[in-house]
């Protein structure tokens, strides 16, 4: 007992303490090598440039960056080792119900035509206010009921879209008023997802939240020993996956002007894959929005460099179901290499 | 003996845990003194890691009493026994792999500049400058605590929890099997940080079935089987011999030769 009380570290340890190159890097370089790819076909085929041409590839961000806000929220509910298959059908039932809340009163057959003409902030706050609730829903259910994340969304994404459906017994919504119209117009919607996916890295990255989403994902047993409470915090992040789902059902009313009971059908399956392509495991514990942003970019890509070879739409799904698994292998493959689970 | 004036820290009383119809602990009777350095031992499922989890608020008794530091306690989470003063050093480590050792040290706990609820902003500096000062009180080396635990060999891993335990252990740390999955060296060294502990005066409960380290790092053992206390005894007065005697069931301390408190 009256030894020298020095313990010297762990010598002979092999040396594992080298810090890892990040995830995103390989995915950045990924995406270089695609776009590189359809540079050289475009100049084989098409005989000029992919990449060096802004209005394809401002097209091309405008055409991910809708699904691309639903990826931010999908890839913290990725990180803390859930899913959230449930995104898709809120985009359209928030869509409905912002877009029945924004027409003009000039329109005759407005959904509620005492309430029309409204100012922009109420569509907003209200399609927001039911995709948080709708998140919160989720987020209770997978916490207290301990019931797998993968069941609860889905039972969201078929109530939600079954709501669309009844909302307006599946008649589009039309005619918003200008001020709505004007969220979804020009190069806004790349905007938006630029804002959100920006708060989203600082708040990931520099937060309590953030801490201990990835503590969550990446032993949830240990987050719980560790004093957090862990049901609270995934009500909260599922919440944020809603929300920000509301807020796309939104953006994407607005630019098209219309609301159908079909809106957003697949999106959470593409905004998953835009987040594994993006180095989010869905293991938990890793994963980051710039991770989640070059698999969106990815995703751009492939659908514009498709239509620029002026390829089959078909072929893309094909292309891109394969991009989704071979994402997943890597993943997987990945972690045997570490060693641990 | 003189240790027994000093003050009691921890005493259950008629402490009982039944899962269901299996009687995992039964009117356990316990007492820690301050700056005593205990050990339990027992078989698998004699108790030892349900005594654990009751004390420290991860289960609910059945029924029993549990004092610590002079009153009765209740603990209903993890959280009411850190407040407390209480420290544990899970088997499972309890580390977040994807984190690094300034995270982990204060996850739970994390240091804020300003409170805006679950989005404060970290004060990462403060909380690596304290994590570097914690490993260098518990005695350990991590050449580069920026780096993720998931990067870290078995014996970093645990030299990590067992800092975090006596940074902020005030009154308690509890050690659940600290190195079940260690080699010679790395045992070396958390035992090492186990003595350094004591001279610190920190209480200690540590659960082990190495008993070479139990008969070498502390003071008394407690010895468990089948969900009961069979015998307490002083380091000093006691063998490997009648602690498998105790451990096994071919002996009982309450009617032997051991010394039972």
């Amino acid at each position: 007992m009256a030894e020298a009380a020095t313990a010297t570290g762990t010598a002979g340890a092999p040396d594992k303490s080298r810090r890892q190159r990040p995830a995103e890097f390989n995915v950045f370089i990924g995406l270089i090598l695609i776009a590189l790819v359809f540079e050289v076909l475009g100049w084989i085929f098409q005989g000029q440039s992919f990449l060096f041409n802004f209005q394809r590839l401002s097209i091309m961000v405008l055409q991910v960056s809708i699904v691309g806000i639903i990826a931010v929220g999908v890839t913290q509910v990725i990180i803390t080792g859930g899913i959230d298959l449930s995104s898709g059908s809120l985009v359209g039932a928030t869509a409905m119900i912002a877009m029945s809340l924004a027409q003009v009163s000039t329109h005759e057959r407005a959904v509620f035509p005492a309430l029309t003409d409204l100012p922009v902030i109420i569509p907003v706050a209200a399609g927001l206010i039911c995709g948080l609730a709708a998140g919160l829903v989720n987020g209770a259910l997978i916490a207290y009921t301990k019931i797998p994340p993968f069941i609860a969304t889905l039972g969201m994404m078929v109530t939600a879209r079954g709501f669309s459906k009844w909302y307006t017994k599946g008649q589009p919504i039309s005619f918003p008023t200008e001020g709505f119209a004007s969220i979804g117009a020009g190069m806004n919607p790349v905007l938006i997802f630029i804002i959100v996916a920006a708060l989203f890295t600082l708040i990931l990255r520099f937060t309590v939240y953030g801490r201990r989403t990835y503590a969550i994902g990446s032993n949830e047993q240990a987050a719980r020993v560790s004093g957090i409470n862990v049901e609270h915090h995934l009500m909260l992040v599922y919440a944020i996956a809603g929300g920000l789902a509301a807020l796309a059902g939104i953006v994407l009313a607005a630019r098209g002007l219309t609301a159908q009971a079909g809106a957003g059908v697949m999106y959470e399956l593409d905004a998953i894959a835009m987040a594994v392509i993006g180095g989010t495991s869905l293991s938990g514990g890793r994963g980051s929005i710039i991770g989640t942003t070059l698999g969106m970019l990815i995703f751009g890509v492939i659908i514009s460099g498709f239509t620029f070879l002026r390829l089959d739409a078909y072929y893309q799904e094909m292309i891109k179901g394969a991009i989704i698994v071979i994402a997943v292998v890597l993943d997987v493959y990945r972690q045997r290499m570490r060693g641990r689970s | 003996m003189s240790a027994d004036d000093r003050k009691i820290i921890l005493r259950t009383e008629a402490l009982t845990k039944h899962y269901g119809g299996v009687h995992a602990l039964e009117a356990a009777d316990f007492i820690l003194r301050d700056g005593e350095h205990v050990a339990i031992v027992g078989d698998n499922g004699a108790g030892k890691s349900t005594f654990v989890r009751q004390i420290t608020g991860v289960e609910q008794p059945t029924s029993g009493k549990i004092f610590f530091d002079g009153q009765e306690v209740s603990f209903k989470n993890p959280i009411e026994a850190r407040d407390h003063g209480i420290e544990t050093v899970f088997q499972n480590l309890a580390l977040a792999d994807d984190l690094d050792v300034p995270s982990n040290l204060f996850l739970g706990r994390e240091e804020t500049y300003f409170n805006l609820g679950p989005f404060s902003i970290l004060n990462e500096r403060s909380m690596t400058q304290k994590a570097v000062g914690a490993l260098q009180t518990t005695g350990v080396k991590i050449p580069d605590v920026k780096n993720k635990i998931r990067n870290m060999s078995g014996g970093q891993r645990q030299c990590v929890a067992i800092s975090r335990a006596a940074t902020f252990a005030s009154k308690l740390i509890i050690m659940d099997e600290p190195t079940a999955a260690l080699g010679v060296q790395e045992t070396a060294q958390v035992e090492n940080i186990i003595r350094g502990l004591k001279k610190r005066g920190i209480p200690l409960i540590l659960i082990s079935h190495n008993l070479r380290q139990v008969l070498d790092l502390v003071d008394k053992v407690w010895v468990w089987r089948r969900g009961r206390i069979v015998g307490a005894v002083d380091r000093d007065k006691t063998d490997g011999n009648e602690i498998v005697s105790l451990i096994t069931g071919v002996k009982s301390g309450i009617d032997g030769e051991a010394a039972f408190v």
